[in-house]
């Protein structure tokens, strides 16, 4: 178990840059995620930590050792794939052996650590059957235990989910946060889907075109999203352009459909265009405030979300909790307000949170 | 950093040695002869393709190949196709078997079924007596021109059975409801949506059809009586009694390969614009059929299978019958196989000697070069590749002599590896014949492969060169197996590029059960060539096994 340090990262095929300069630390026994759109880099990155891709820049650490010039063989990795990577002349049990037999321990050991992780991913009976009578599930199980068994320095994950079923991957990625949490292991994993990283991550590093763009918890990177990106990656929300104007001794944001609303905390910050991120959740209704126009509602069990139409065509998404008896019809007009404490603020190309992250 | 130079050693060693062998066996060989075919004394000269371009009898050679090609590819074609529509359209019963059978047929050597059909259509056939004996009709014969297109046709739509057969297994039946529910029915359906999604498969059938026919040698020599072929000609130029003429021969052979390149690329070419992909998850189920049409799908079916099993079978019959020389005597004994195995004994342990070497080097190319191909693709490793793909089309007859021509006086003369003559040249030649079967196998094999398998090896603490022992020729083994055992059948059965490499020591089965045929001891070809069959048999049978299948692709 170690912590794992990039300065300065390149990567490069031919003239084509995937990483101009990259650099992160992911702390000892954390689950980082690497999150972000597809071609955003981020399992490239994930395949420069295991050695799979070569390095063109920089330098990776597992805490102290240097590893650009090791082999993966040699960097002590577990590693997890999108597509199991199960060795299929192998059975289960001489899967998780795999990684034991190379490291020459005695038979004993072998046999019993063998047996001890097969436990742990609930598939001790399984130890003798072929990989091709398991389910998608079950393989990836046999995966995890295979990397984990030989006890790595860090666990890389490369979208383990990803081929399974809605179902399967929300009990999935419940049993390797309580796997990772009793191993303890540091952990690398990559992801598409902003739902996963949430639920699964310690620390989460939205990526896109080869940068990090911010690095935090799920509930940072929710609520303080530092760039306009990050805002809509991550969950839903709203982009309202408006106005950063001085009045009344205030600040106020003017947003160019026509309403105005005052703001606490902008006091030193200048007048300016600006982007303004409003979670569907962030609309409430109100007595009298912004007029909106119920265009469409999806009813979704918890919640109804309700696509409304605020004054000149500006449509905008809300969300609210659903009730059996539904009051609000397509063409009625509501009064919404903006819970003005939650809402980010980004300057006018998006990319700096005006009140800061962090 | 020693590690990595390691690994860097190993797939480059083994990519130089492959080219190497490729360079000396293949391309130095062919080289060879193209030299051979502009120098005249010593000097830079076109005499020999004048000569060739400027004799009607030489030409007609090349044009009489041309057509048999042509008409048996188009008799096979049609055939093939319509024999695999109905396997696939309709229910009738003993299709496991006939389809065995079919594969039989199409493994053989071609000359065998050439042989058998002789003992039935020929002069003093056992049908024809019947036929014009008993049934008055007038005398006919079946040498020449119609001889060769027979019995190459029986030989060669089990091919393309085999193919289109494969190809309508990867139809959805979807794709045909869709049509129907369009309206495009019945024969407008067929032309309209089966056969162009079936074309590429036909025409990747028909070039192999094609090719074979064109460079079939033992067909020709033995019931083409007199109708000269090209490589029949290729053949007498450089061996006959008559008229030896070596660098007539090699300019012959230059011709032969640039027809074979022309007609490859053509069918490149042609199969790339009808290219697409398709995956089927719900084929089409044949259906019942009643009345008339289902006695017809019957007799249909089950004559032809019959017709092309029928010489095999007869073969194998002639071999238990009294015989000496050309005639059948009444009675049955073992007194053939005792004389082929007194007389020819060495060719059956050679047969079996020679291709188990042949195949195990085959196995060992066919690792390295479907692993660097697939998995350290570059420009070493693309050339290798093609280099593998080039006796594909090379015509028997040329390897051969270009083989000849290479090593007779040792590598460029220096009398240095004179190997002709040897059994180590039979092994190389026969393997290089055959290594496009194992190698496509293999690469098709280590392409459905993830690279992430190799790579969660490498993860676990596992070498380059552990994971490759351990993990990936494990993983590749049914498809190198499989295609292995298909090598192996091939070389069992090859007569063209043998028959001008053996000698006494060396000579094989096939050249045999040819020179026993020539010398009209049909009682010993006729043993000999039922042993060389039970032994494809048997390795069918295996083949099927380790491939799960009950079909063969190549």
């Amino acid at each position: 178990m170690s912590k794992i340090i990039i300065k300065n990262a390149v990567k490069r095929y031919g003239d084509l840059t995937i990483i101009p300069d990259l650099s992160v630390t992911i702390p000892e026994g954390s689950l980082f995620t690497l999150l972000g759109p597809s071609g955003c880099g981020k399992t490239t990155l994930l395949r420069m930590i295991a050695g799979f891709n070569t390095i063109e820049g920089g330098d990776f650490y597992f805490g102290e050792t240097r590893i650009n010039e090791l082999e993966p063989s040699k960097r002590d990795i577990g590693m997890v794939f999108q597509n199991y990577a199960i060795f299929p002349h192998l059975s289960v049990g001489q899967n998780v052996e795999f990684g034991l037999k190379q490291r020459k321990l005695p038979k004993d050991d072998i046999k019993s650590r063998t047996t001890e992780y097969l436990k742990l991913i609930n598939m001790e009976e399984y130890r003798d059957r072929k990989p091709d009578k398991l389910s998608g599930g079950q393989q990836q199980r046999v995966a995890l235990a295979r990397a984990l068994v030989i006890n790595p320095k860090v666990l890389l994950m490369d979208e383990p989910l990803s081929n399974l079923d809605a179902k399967l991957r929300v009990e999935m990625r419940q049993a390797i946060r309580d796997i990772q949490r009793k191993v303890g292991i540091t952990t690398v994993y990559v992801t598409h889907d902003q739902e996963e990283a949430m639920a699964i991550s310690d620390l989460i590093a939205v990526m896109n075109n080869g940068v990090i763009l911010q690095i935090g918890q799920p509930k940072e990177l929710y609520h303080r999203p530092a760039t306009e990106f990050v805002a809509v990656f991550i969950g839903k929300t709203n982009i309202l352009p408006g106005k950063l104007v001085k009045k009344d001794g205030g600040t106020w944001i003017k947003f160019d459909f026509g309403h105005e609303i005052p703001m606490d905390g902008f006091d030193n910050i200048a007048e300016q265009d600006i982007r303004v991120s409003i979670r569907p959740e962030e609309f409430v209704r109100c007595e009298n405030g912004i007029k909106a126009t119920i265009v469409d509602s999806l009813y979704l069990g918890l919640n109804t979300e309700y696509i409304m139409e605020l004054g000149s065509g500006v449509k905008v998404q809300v969300i609210e909790e659903s009730s059996f008896v539904e009051t609000l019809q397509i063409g009625d007009v509501v009064d919404l307000e903006i819970k003005r404490q939650k809402i980010n603020v980004f300057d006018k190309d998006g990319s700096v949170n005006l009140l800061g992250v962090n | 950093m020693n590690r990595t130079k390691f690994k860097w050693n190993i797939w480059y060693t083994s990519a130089v040695v492959m080219l190497l062998f490729y360079l000396l066996f293949l391309i130095y060989p062919l080289g060879a002869i193209f030299q051979e075919a502009v120098y005249v004394r010593g000097e830079f000269s076109l005499a020999h393709f004048t000569r060739f371009f400027s004799h009607s009898y030489f030409l007609g050679a090349l044009s009489n190949s041309f057509q048999v090609s042509a008409v048996v590819t188009l008799y096979s074609v049609a055939l093939g196709t319509f024999l695999a529509y109905l396997f696939t359209t309709f229910k009738f019963k003993g299709k496991k078997y006939l389809q065995i059978l079919l594969i039989i047929a199409s493994m053989s050597a071609p000359f065998i079924g050439a042989y058998s059909w002789i003992l039935l259509l020929g002069r003093n056939g056992a049908i024809t007596n019947v036929l014009t004996n008993i049934f008055g009709f007038p005398p006919f014969n079946i040498y020449g021109f119609f001889g060769i297109t027979f019995v190459m046709t029986l030989q060669l739509f089990p091919l393309i059975f085999l193919f289109v057969n494969g190809a309508f297994r990867n139809i959805d039946k979807s794709v045909l409801e869709a049509s129907e529910n369009l309206g495009c029915v019945g024969i407008k359906k067929f032309f309209q949506v089966l056969l162009p999604l079936l074309t590429p498969t036909i025409l990747a059938g028909a070039l192999l059809v094609f090719m074979r026919t064109f460079s079939d040698f033992g067909t020709p020599m033995l019931i083409g009586e007199g109708f000269r072929t090209f490589p029949v000609l290729i053949f007498t130029q450089f061996v006959g009694e008559v008229m030896v003429n070596q660098g007539f021969a090699a300019a012959l052979s230059v011709i032969a390969v640039v027809i074979a390149l022309v007609v490859f690329l053509i069918q490149k070419i042609v199969a790339f614009k009808f290219a697409f992909s398709m995956s089927s998850l719900n084929p089409i189920q044949p259906k019942e059929v009643k009345g008339i049409g289902k006695v017809l799908i019957y007799v249909f079916v089950y004559s032809s299978v019959f017709i092309a099993i029928l010489p095999q079978v007869y073969v194998a019959y002639t071999s238990f019958r009294n015989t000496r020389g050309m005639v059948f005597h009444p009675g049955y004994s073992l007194g053939s196989y005792i004389e082929a195995f007194n007389r020819m004994g060495n060719a059956i342990t050679n047969t079996i000697s020679l291709s188990f070497y042949a195949t195990v080097l085959i196995v060992i190319v066919s690792v390295f070069v479907s692993y660097l191909t697939v998995r350290r693709r570059n420009f070493l490793s693309s050339t290798i590749d093609t280099f593998s793909m080039i006796p594909f089309i090379v015509p028997g007859t040329v390897l051969g002599i270009a083989l000849i021509s290479a090593f007779n006086t040792g590598v460029f003369g220096s009398g240095w590896f004179r190997i002709t003559g040897t059994a180590l040249i039979m092994v190389i030649s026969l393997a290089l014949r055959s290594l496009p079967y194992t190698i496509r196998s293999s690469v098709a094999a280590l392409q459905q492969m993830s690279v992430s398998v190799e790579e969660a090896a490498e993860s676990l603490g596992s070498s380059r060169l552990n994971t490759f022992f351990k993990i990936t020729i494990p993983m590749m083994a049914s498809g190198i197996i499989s295609g292995a055992i298909l090598s192996w059948i091939t070389i069992l059965g090859e007569l063209s590029t043998s028959i001008l490499l053996y000698n006494v020591r060396t000579r094989t089965m096939t050249v045999a059960i040819y020179v026993e045929v020539l010398r009209g001891n049909f009682g010993i070809a006729a043993a000999l060539a039922t042993i060389l069959n039970v032994l494809t048999i048997v390795l069918l049978f295996a083949f099927m096994k380790v491939s799960k299948t009950k079909t063969v692709s190549i």
